[in-house]
């Protein structure tokens, strides 16, 4: 049960592949030129013949739903990683009191559907709250009224939980001589973890890291069934005034195709900003 | 409102509201847990059929194929699968009532569940792609030529030694896959359909007991996971046997 991979989360983007300067240096070949044709006469068609004099209407909520969107996604995404260096280091190498309590958190978080999670803490922990008088009383009442706080908790501790499982790997992966050598040098302890481990685990885990953001893009829309309004619930919104059944939903699809895209091209860069050598 | 309700009321409160006769909803769970079981299997099967083709494709097809096949696993695995639902669920009964009318047919009235094995399977075909190519690819070119040299035709190859020769490869992807398909049911909950977390939120929102019927969810949800593990464990032992563990010694 100890290596039992519940959920890996091995389902990257195809970041990793070697399209360096030989891609440009390649020609189109004339079936590609073809089908971008196509693609081009599609796009083109869909602007004509479709609908779109609503969209200059929607232009200003559209960009703050981006906004949020986006804004959720960087801080789950730090957040969560936050979190998952020490529950992956408790797997890793931590005694049983420590290393248990994390398997299970993450088993938990990945074993239930991020729906369920986010209405259990929104629903369930929101209707807990107002029980208390000295909650209400608190200066944090106005902030736990609110829907985004559940949001951002939610998407952090399911980053967190996925991510722990890919930490785990990455900190059991670094070579034990690196860490003997350090230890030989007479490095204390958190230097060890600061200067030698952590930066190899983050390096082993960087492909991932990269997939399971955009899969935390993928979560995002989520938070619309909370009352968040983000760029899913914009488009909701957009379809409930306008009676459009296609148009708000493939300018959302086209929306979220680009912040992925933005996402692979920055964890590329981040990549490649670390040399690395094949051993 | 002031502590009868949700934790206060104890344990055995919390029975009454979960137990699976009448005043109780735990029959609502359990056949929105049926409903999940249902659309997860028939999306997984359905995307194995989708994978199967798309690896197909994407290795042996011809140059048009295999980028159609890079722009279906792309654009899917790139759009959120609650944008992906609900373009294929409401666009695509629309899409397909037009048609029908067009051709001078009665509109039809799509079924959740079929609509729900459809969408969920189509998002899955992507995944399952990437996993069946991968293990098609880590079969020993020797076995596939082997069996070419025999003069098996494709189909017959495909049938006697691609598919068992790739399905350990295959099967710790597959199992991921599995998870997720019982997991994405969920989001059929945003479109209406009662599946488990729909039927929970009915029965949370007339109790008013969010948390028990949430954490409940949750523990079925949970329970289905660790189940399924250790069935697909077994399953992978026995596909693998006779072969050397490839478990890295990290």
């Amino acid at each position: 049960m100890t290596e039992a991979p519940l959920e890996a989360p091995i389902e990257t983007f195809p970041i990793h592949k070697d399209t360096g300067p030989n891609l440009q240096a390649r020609k189109l070949p004339p079936h590609r030129i073809v089908l971008i044709l196509i693609g081009l006469a599609l796009v083109a068609s869909a602007a004509y013949f479709m609908r779109w004099e609503w969209l200059p209407n929607y232009g200003g909520l559209i960009l703050q739903g981006l906004w949020r969107t986006i804004w959720i996604l960087c801080v789950t995404v730090f957040l969560g990683f936050l979190l998952a260096v020490p529950l992956g280091l408790a797997q890793a190498s931590g005694p049983a009191i420590v290393a248990i309590p994390a398997r299970w958190f993450c088993t938990v978080i990945r074993g239930t559907p991020l729906l369920v999670q986010l209405w259990l803490l929104y629903y369930g922990l929101g209707s807990l709250f107002p029980q208390y008088p000295w909650i209400r009383g608190s200066e944090l009442w106005p902030y736990l009224r609110q829907a985004w706080p559940y949001a951002v908790l939610a998407l952090t501790l399911s980053y967190a939980g996925y991510e722990g499982e890919v930490m785990r790997g990455a900190f059991a992966g670094v070579p034990k001589g690196q860490l003997e050598s350090a230890r030989a040098f007479g490095m204390p302890r958190f230097t060890i973890f600061r200067r030698i481990w952590l930066p190899q685990a983050i390096h082993r885990a960087l492909p991932t890291l990269a997939g399971e953001a955009v899969l935390q893009l993928k979560s995002t829309p989520l938070v619309a069934t909370i009352t968040v309004v983000d760029l899913y619930s914009v488009a909701s919104r957009v379809r409930q005034d306008t009676f459009l059944t296609y148009e708000p939903l493939l300018l959302l699809a086209a929306g979220y195709l680009v912040i992925t895209g933005v996402i692979v091209f920055l964890f590329r860069r981040v990549e490649r900003l670390i040399p690395s050598k094949l051993g | 409102m002031a502590d009868a309700s949700i934790i206060p009321a104890g344990i055995t409160g919390m029975f009454d509201l979960l137990s699976p006769v009448a005043p109780g909803w735990g029959a609502n769970l359990l056949r929105g847990l049926v409903r999940s079981l249902q659309i997860a299997l028939g999306a997984f099967g359905m995307g194995l059929m989708i994978g199967t083709l798309g690896a197909y494709g994407k290795l042996y097809g011809g140059p048009i194929v295999r980028d159609l096949a890079a722009i279906y696993t792309t654009l899917v695995r790139a759009i959120p699968e609650l944008v992906m639902i609900l373009l294929l669920y409401y666009a695509g009964t629309d899409l397909i009532n037009r048609i029908l009318e067009g051709m001078g047919y009665q509109r039809v009235d799509i079924s959740g569940l079929v609509a729900g094995i459809v969408v969920l399977g189509f998002v899955q075909g992507a995944y399952a792609t990437e996993v069946l190519r991968g293990a098609i690819k880590a079969i020993p070119q020797g076995e596939i030529e082997a069996a070419r040299a025999y003069g098996m035709s494709p189909v017959l190859m495909m049938r006697r030694i691609t598919l068992p020769a790739m399905l350990p490869h295959a099967l710790p992807g597959l199992a991921n896959l599995w998870l997720i398909s019982t997991k994405d049911t969920a989001l059929l909950a945003v479109v209406g359909f009662s599946e488990l977390t729909l039927e929970t939120r009915q029965a949370a929102g007339a109790t008013k007991a969010y948390m028990t019927f949430y954490l409940a969810a949750g523990a079925l949800y949970l329970f289905v996971t660790l189940f399924s593990n250790v069935i697909l464990e077994w399953v992978e032992k026995r596909a693998r046997r006779g072969m050397p563990s490839v478990r890295e010694a990290h």
